[in-house]
C-alpha cells in the first residue's frame, strides 16, 4: 500500500514538476541568524489569507446591494452559523494584517534591509501596504450601516479637495451626485476583485524578489553595503553557513503564523465583530461616523489641521509621504545597515510609532466632537435650586454651552474646562466672550437676552474653586453621609 | 541549442513580428478597456439632480422653526432602497418665505445637526459649527453651509434636488 502511494506521488511529481518547482524556494539558503525579527513578513501573509478565506466565505452570503446589504449583514451576524465568528475573524484577520504590515516594515526599515540589491522588495512593500490600507477602508464601508455611508461621503469630500479633477474623483466614489444605488456595488469590486487582484500580483513580486536576493542578514555594525561587492559577498556567506529555509527558518514562521490565526480566532470568539450601527439612510441625521481603529488617527488629523493649511496636508501630504516611501531605498541605497550606526533611523520609527499613536488617542476621544445630547447638571454641581446661578446652568446647557464645555466632568470637550471660570474670568470677560465669540467660539449676541446673558454669567461667576479645603471636606463628608436636609 | 546567424530579411521579418504582438495586445486592449472603463465611470454621469420636488405644505411649517425634511431621489435605481433617501434642513422664515440648507458640513461631508435653543449647526465628526444663517462660527469648515434652491408653489414648499456638495480646492 505504502509503495502504491509513494509510487503514485513520484509519478504525479514527476508529471506535475511539482518538488522541481518550489523545492529550491523551500530549500534557498537563508542567514542562520535570521529568527524571530524575521517572522513579520510571513506573519503578514497568513493574515491575508485568512482574509481571503474567510472574505470568500462571507461573500457566500453577502449581497452588494445598497438596499439590501444591511439585512445579508444582519443575517450573517445574528443568524447563520459561524457567521458572527466568521465576521469577526475577517475584521481581527484585517486588524492583525495591518499590524504585521507595519511590524514588518519597521523591522526592515531599523535594519536597512531595504538598501542594495533590495530597493524593490521595499518599493513593492510600500505598494502593499498601500493596498491594505484601501482594503481596510473599503472593507469598513461594505459593512454597509450608517457610518458606512457617511464614510463615502467623507472619502469623496477628501478627494474632492484634489485640484481639477477633484469633482470628478467624488463623484466617481459615490457612483453619481449622491449616496444610491451605484454606491455600494462600486465599493464591492474594489475590495472584492480589484484590490485582491492587485495584492496577489504584488505578493508575488515581492516573494520572487526575497527569492532572487535572498533574505537580508542581521545587521552588524561595520559591516557596510557596497554595491559592487555586496552579492559576492552575500553569495559566499550563505554557502559557508546558510541553512535551508524550510524548515530551520520556516518554523519560526509557522510557530508566530499560528499564534496569529489562534489570537484572531480567539478574539473573533470572545469579542466578535463590530456591532451594526443603524441602517445606512442617508436621512437620518442623527449619525456619529467614526472609521474603524485603524484609521482613527487619519480622523484625528483631519480635525486637527490648522483649517488654512488643511487643503494641503489632506492632498500634499500623502502624495509626498508616498514619494518618500516609494524612493527612499533609492535614495540612501548603501553603506551602514546596523541601528546603532543609523540612530535617526530609531527616531523615524519611534516618531512614527509616537505620532500615530498620539493621533489614534485624541482620535479615540475626540475631544472637538460636540456632546450632543449632554445630561442636565445635577443640582450638586450647580449649587442653587432658584435664582439667577440655578437659571443660568439651566440656560447653560439650553442655548448649547454644555455640548462644548465641560463643567466638573459634565457636558463637552471641545471648548476649555469652565468648572473654575469664575476664578479666571471677571464678569465683564465673561460677557465679552459669550456676545462676542472668540476663536473656535460662537458669537451668542444674539441668541441670548440680556436677562439671559445676565444669569450665564451669573452662573459662570459661580464657578470657583473651594476657597479652603476645610470647606472641601466638610463638603465631601456632608455628601458622603447624606444628611437630612 | 545555438542559433543559427540571421540573415537581414530575417532580422526584418522577426522585427516586424515583434511590432505585430504588440501592436495586436495593444488593439486588445483598447478593445476591452474602453467598453469597460466606459461602463465604470458611466454613474457619475447619471444627472439625476436638478428636479423640484414637493417636501409638503406650506402650512405644515411653523414660522422661525428649522426642520429636517426627507426627500428620496425622484429617480433612484431599482436596489437603491433607503439610500435613495437623503434629508436638508428646512426653516420658514415668514408666511412666504423658506431657506434650505443643505446638511452636508463643507468640511467633510458629514451631517450637521441643529441645535434649536442654540441656535446653531453643529458636526459630530471634526466639530465644526455654523450659525443659523448658515454661516462658520467654528471649527474646521472652508466654507457656509451649501443652500438649496427653494420655491413655494401651489400651497407646497420645494425644493431643487442638488448632488452632495464637494468642496474644492482649485
Amino acid at each position: 500500500m505504502k509503495r502504491i502511494i509513494i509510487g503514485s506521488w513520484r509519478w504525479l511529481d514527476d508529471r506535475l514538476g511539482i518538488s522541481a518547482l518550489i523545492g529550491p524556494s523551500l530549500k534557498h539558503l537563508v542567514p542562520h541568524d535570521a529568527r524571530w525579527w524575521y517572522v513579520f513578513g510571513s506573519a503578514t501573509l497568513v493574515a491575508f489569507i485568512v482574509q481571503v478565506v474567510t472574505g470568500v466565505a462571507l461573500a457566500f452570503s453577502y449581497a452588494s446591494s445598497s438596499s439590501q446589504a444591511y439585512e445579508t449583514l444582519q443575517f450573517i451576524t445574528n443568524q447563520a452559523p459561524f457567521g458572527r465568528f466568521l465576521r469577526g475573524m475577517h475584521y481581527f484577520g484585517a486588524s492583525a494584517m495591518v499590524l504585521m504590515v507595519g511590524a514588518h516594515m519597521a523591522q526592515t526599515f531599523l535594519f536597512g534591509s531595504y538598501k542594495y540589491p533590495r530597493e524593490m522588495n521595499w518599493t513593492t512593500g510600500v505598494l502593499l501596504l498601500a493596498f491594505t490600507i484601501v482594503m481596510g477602508f473599503t472593507g469598513q464601508l461594505l459593512r454597509w450601516d450608517q457610518t458606512a455611508a457617511w464614510s463615502v461621503v467623507v472619502a469623496a469630500e477628501q478627494a474632492g479637495r484634489v485640484p481639477f479633477i477633484g469633482d470628478f474623483l467624488a463623484q466617481f466614489i459615490l457612483g453619481g451626485t449622491t449616496i444610491g444605488g451605484a454606491t455600494l456595488s462600486r465599493f464591492f469590486a474594489i475590495h472584492v476583485f480589484i484590490m485582491p487582484a492587485l495584492i496577489f500580483l504584488f505578493i508575488g513580486i515581492h516573494l520572487m524578489l526575497v527569492l532572487r536576493h535572498g533574505i537580508a542578514e542581521p545587521p552588524v555594525a561595520g559591516m557596510v553595503v557596497d554595491p559592487a561587492t555586496y552579492r559576492a559577498e552575500y553569495e559566499e556567506r550563505m554557502h559557508k553557513t546558510g541553512r535551508p529555509f524550510y524548515p530551520e527558518g520556516a518554523w519560526r514562521d509557522f510557530v508566530f503564523g499560528t499564534g496569529v490565526i489562534v489570537v484572531i480566532t480567539l478574539l473573533s470568539y470572545f469579542v466578535g465583530p463590530p456591532k451594526l450601527d443603524a441602517p445606512p439612510d442617508p436621512s437620518v441625521l442623527n449619525a456619529d461616523p467614526r472609521p474603524d481603529w485603524y484609521l482613527l488617527w487619519a480622523f484625528a488629523l483631519l480635525a486637527l489641521i490648522p483649517p488654512e493649511v488643511e487643503g494641503y496636508v489632506m492632498i500634499l501630504a500623502p502624495v509626498i509621504i508616498g514619494i518618500v516611501l516609494l524612493a527612499a531605498p533609492i535614495l540612501n541605497n548603501r553603506g551602514e545597515r546596523a541601528p546603532s550606526r543609523r540612530p535617526w533611523s530609531i527616531a523615524v520609527v519611534l516618531l512614527s510609532v509616537i505620532m500615530i499613536g498620539s493621533l489614534w488617542i485624541a482620535g479615540a476621544n475626540s475631544p472637538w466632537s460636540p456632546n450632543f445630547n449632554p445630561p442636565p447638571l445635577p443640582e450638586k454641581v450647580v449649587g442653587a435650586t432658584s435664582g439667577p446661578v440655578f437659571e443660568g446652568a439651566k440656560l447653560f446647557r439650553d442655548r448649547g454651552c454644555l455640548n462644548c464645555h465641560l463643567i466638573a466632568g459634565y457636558g463637552g470637550r471641545r471648548g476649555p474646562d469652565l468648572t473654575y471660570v469664575g476664578d479666571k474670568l471677571s464678569e465683564s470677560d465673561i460677557v465679552i466672550r459669550i456676545v462676542n465669540g472668540g476663536v473656535n467660539m460662537p458669537a451668542l449676541g444674539k441668541v441670548v437676552t440680556p436677562e439671559q446673558l445676565a444669569q450665564i454669567t451669573a452662573f459662570l461667576q459661580s464657578r470657583k474653586r473651594p476657597l479652603r479645603p476645610e470647606n472641601q471636606a466638610s463638603d465631601t463628608a456632608s455628601s458622603s453621609t447624606s444628611a437630612p436636609k | 541549442m545555438p542559433e543559427r546567424p540571421l540573415t537581414p530579411e530575417q532580422i526584418t521579418r522577426r522585427r516586424f513580428l515583434e511590432k505585430l504582438c504588440i501592436g495586436l495586445s495593444g488593439v486588445c486592449a483598447a478593445i476591452l478597456g474602453i467598453p469597460i472603463v466606459g461602463f465604470v465611470v458611466a454613474p457619475i454621469f447619471r444627472r439625476t439632480t436638478g428636479k423640484w420636488i414637493s417636501v409638503g405644505h406650506i402650512a405644515d411649517f411653523e414660522v422661525g422653526k428649522t426642520v429636517s425634511v426627507t426627500v428620496t431621489d425622484p429617480s433612484p435605481l431599482p436596489w437603491a432602497g433607503i439610500t435613495a433617501k437623503s434629508a436638508l434642513w428646512l426653516r420658514r422664515i415668514n408666511d412666504a418665505e423658506f431657506i434650505a440648507f443643505s446638511v452636508n458640513c463643507t468640511h467633510l461631508g458629514c451631517p450637521v445637526r441643529w441645535l434649536q435653543d442654540a441656535d446653531l449647526f453643529m458636526c459630530p465628526c471634526h466639530g465644526g459649527v455654523y450659525y443659523s444663517d448658515g454661516t462658520v462660527a467654528a471649527g474646521p469648515p472652508p466654507k457656509p453651509l451649501i443652500r438649496y434652491d427653494v420655491r413655494t408653489a401651489n400651497g407646497q414648499v420645494q425644493i431643487k434636488t442638488m448632488a452632495i456638495p464637494i468642496t474644492t480646492t482649485l
